[in-house]
């Protein structure tokens, strides 16, 4: 058996099981879905995989973000809300661009919940940084703390808020990895829409879970954190920066 | 744990007005807002006059910090059956949480973040 | 401590109820900001969510630093035993308090919530630098009450020294605190240093001293008690030394971020293209803050004059309010640096210096916060005997222990 065919017969295999394989994944990963009354589990460490090479030239993931959290301007760029918004990069010396989605990046150590006076700033078992908007008294220190601009002060009185996604004047407020879709077992509004509509190139899932995609991904490609220097350990990874 | 306090001595006194006034000639008109599934709650009324702010308090905890969302004293159940038909809404001069509170004189800012509207194809749960 | 006669002012001049009735129309012109900078939203100031600390921050920092440092004529007083200063430690224990109000009164009303205070006094997260001030800043006004009621009661006189030395530990640890709010942002290079902490320390010497000779002189001035000339002079001197030692600290500070390479960004744009923040250090901190009342203090046409004394202290607060401008304000308009060696741009403005303009409820609220200080301390001094009737040189020194 020459090394090709060999090669050939190994992908082959691997393709039936994987088509074999698939559909079970797939069952297991609803099974895991977690019931109502049943806790968040540090089990889990919910993150997103981004790679910035698919990264289109659209905000789709913003616009879904506004779309399903209720966050939208007020023709005042300097204060209103962005729980996600997309940088753009050029390297100093060579000129080469990129884009990305920035927002929350879910620190394992968040400089926003050390801060926090009341424990307002909080981190979820499974990972998610969350701020409790009943505790939070309003005094900012976690948007000086962030490393990554991510947090938003709501500036004014809001209306018409979304059933799942409360916001209220006077608090601080981020990106929430969509907690109440992901409560229900779904994928954040970002995700979808970027496989939906855009660049197909965020993965969420969890980080600890062998049989993720974005487990296996990160195990086996390479991927980065933003200001890994900080060693935070970030929920939300890149690749291609 | 001052808000229950101030709902109870706010209730107290209500309690006192809705006595005085039974001759009709109470200052502050009694509230009536519409019950839209009268005996449907999740707990007895009189249950849940007294306690609905600790109920309400103790699932917000759990949901906000544990993730626990189970329907049966979440705010958007509460909302979602208790709003009214006309305007849609548990507020306004009829609402079902700021008449009550208004003659109360127990100011709440739950709807100043929660929408105080009923969401489309969403069944309440009962108990 | 017989020897001393203490004195409430008399506080029935027209000049001291004008100057109550200003203070109090500040104070209530802060109120009436802060009530609607709440109801607006924060939309309404120039704050945004690139610079979330603003003016507010710049004085309620300012009043608690020089809150700090009123209490020093004390300490020298209490725990260096220096007699000169004794007569003059009731006043700087009262300082200590009404600044200390005066700028948590400000932080308190700018927070989103004001209303939510309650939370944030029985919720605590303990690694928050902010909730060991909490109770830094209210242990701090009990240890000073206990320490000026030891000065008051005579039965307690013999307990002055010991609660000097407590209070003057407290405070020390309290403007470590203040400065470390700032130092360890670790996120933020034009902070993130260890060195904000004893830089705050010096800064509390100097705003506080400069404060405290202000209101001596204004309380001494057109009445018919004695205020020495050898007093004002050691006062003066001290205050020269503090200045002083807050340009070294700024020195060596600025000198670390011309070391290190990834920090020659942060150097360059606080002292070289910085725009208004640049003008503002050098103009503002260094040479209104700095250099103009040392050489008031020191140069020989000017040593000694109450008048030069008095324009030095004035510059040392204004140079002080320019440099936590610079520091927390300048501090947010640097651009956060995400990404090493690229240059960034967004819709939230990455990668820009964030503008901000200080709007009139900002100012208005600061100000009255300063007010109120100014207010609560006039009003202690015509309620209880705060000031000796004399601090004729004579009478000062000789002040029996």
């Amino acid at each position: 058996m020459n090394p090709d065919r060999r090669q050939f017969l190994g992908w082959g295999a691997a393709a039936v099981a994987g088509a074999a394989l698939a559909p079970g994944l797939r069952l297991i990963e609803l099974a895991q879905a977690r019931s109502p009354e049943e806790a968040a589990s540090a089990l889990k460490r919910w993150g997103l995989l981004i790679d910035i090479t698919k990264c289109a030239d659209c905000d789709d993931c913003v616009t879904a973000c506004s779309d399903e959290n209720g966050w939208k301007g007020h023709g005042r760029p300097e204060t209103d809300p962005q729980w996600i918004r997309k940088v753009s990069l050029r390297d100093k010396r060579t000129g080469y661009a990129q884009a990305l989605p920035m927002m929350c990046q879910h620190c394992e150590h968040p400089p926003c919940v050390d801060v926090c006076p009341t424990g307002a700033s909080f981190r979820r078992d499974d990972g998610i940084v969350l701020v409790d908007k009943h505790a939070c008294i309003g005094c900012r220190y976690c948007v000086m703390a962030c490393p990554y601009g991510a947090r938003s002060f709501i500036h004014e009185e809001i209306t018409g808020q979304k059933a799942d996604v409360p916001r209220g004047k006077g608090v601080v407020e981020s990106c929430t990895l969509c907690v109440h879709r992901v409560d229900r077992g779904e994928t954040p509004a970002c995700v979808e829409a970027c496989n939906r509509d855009g660049g197909k190139a965020m993965v969420f899932g969890d980080l600890n879970d062998p049989a993720a995609e974005i487990h296996r991904r990160i195990r086996s490609e390479p991927s980065s954190q933003v200001r890994a220097d900080l060693a935070l350990n970030t929920g939300v990874r890149y690749q291609g920066l | 744990m001052r808000f229950p306090a101030a709902v109870a001595v706010a209730l107290l006194a209500a309690a006192g007005l809705v006595r005085a006034g039974d001759g009709g000639t109470g200052r502050v008109p009694v509230p009536s807002p519409k019950i839209e599934a009268p005996g449907q709650c999740v707990a007895p009324t009189a249950e849940m006059r007294r306690n609905h702010m600790k109920m309400l308090l103790h699932q917000r905890d759990l949901t906000v910090h544990e993730g626990i969302r189970t329907p049966r004293f979440s705010l958007k159940n509460c909302v979602n059956c208790h709003a009214s038909h006309a305007t849609g809404s548990v507020l306004g001069k009829d609402g079902f949480c700021s008449s009550c509170h208004a003659y109360a004189a127990v100011s709440i800012d739950c709807f100043e973040c929660h929408s105080p509207m009923r969401q489309a194809n969403v069944a309440a749960v009962k108990p | 401590m017989a020897s001393i006669q203490y004195r409430e002012i008399d506080g029935r001049s027209a000049a001291f109820r004008t100057l109550v009735g200003a203070l109090g129309i500040l104070v209530l012109a802060g109120l009436a900001a802060a009530w609607y900078m709440e109801h607006q939203g924060h939309h309404v100031t120039g704050m945004s969510n690139r610079i979330v600390w603003g003016v507010p921050h710049v004085f309620a920092v300012f009043l608690i630093v020089a809150a700090s440092g009123a209490l020093n004529v004390a300490s020298i007083a209490s725990v260096f035993g220096r007699e000169l200063y004794k007569p003059l430690a009731r006043l700087s224990g009262l300082l200590a308090i009404t600044l200390l109000a005066g700028g948590l009164s400000v932080l308190v009303l700018d927070l989103g919530r004001p209303d939510r205070l309650v939370v944030a006094m029985t919720h605590y997260n303990f690694k928050s630098v902010f909730a060991w001030n909490i109770f830094l800043y209210t242990g701090f006004f009990a240890v000073v009450a206990l320490y000026l009621w030891t000065m008051f009661e005579r039965r307690m006189n013999g307990f002055t020294q010991r609660a000097g030395l407590v209070a003057f530990v407290w405070r020390l640890v309290l403007t470590t605190g203040t400065g470390s709010i700032f130092g360890f942002l670790v996120a933020r290079e034009p902070y993130d240093s260890a060195l904000l902490a004893p830089l705050f320390i010096v800064m509390s010497f100097a705003f506080g001293l400069a404060i405290f000779l202000l209101v001596l002189m204004a309380a001494y001035r057109g009445r018919a008690r004695a205020l020495g000339d050898a007093l004002l002079h050691r006062l003066g001197n001290l205050l020269g030394v503090f200045v002083a030692a807050v340009l070294y600290f700024v020195a060596v500070f600025q000198l670390t971020n011309f070391y290190i390479a990834r920090q020659h960004e942060v150097v360059r744009f606080l002292l070289i293209d910085g725009g208004v923040y640049t003008g503002i250090f050098w103009i503002g901190q260094v040479l209104v803050g700095g250099i103009v009342p040392l050489a008031l203090l020191f140069a020989p046409a000017t040593r000694g004059s109450r008048g030069a004394l008095a324009a030095a202290a004035a510059c040392v607060v204004a140079g002080g309010l320019a440099q936590l401008y610079v520091l927390i304000i300048g501090g947010q308009a640097f651009p956060l640096a995400m990404f090493a060696d690229k240059e960034v741009s967004s819709s939230f403005f990455d990668g820009v210096v964030a503008s901000y303009a200080p709007s009139l409820p900002e100012v208005a609220l600061g100000a009255g916060g300063m007010a109120l200080a100014l207010a609560l301390t006039a009003l202690a001094l015509k309620v209880l005997p705060f000031l000796p009737q004399s601090l004729a040189d004579g009478d000062a020194g000789s002040a029996a222990p």
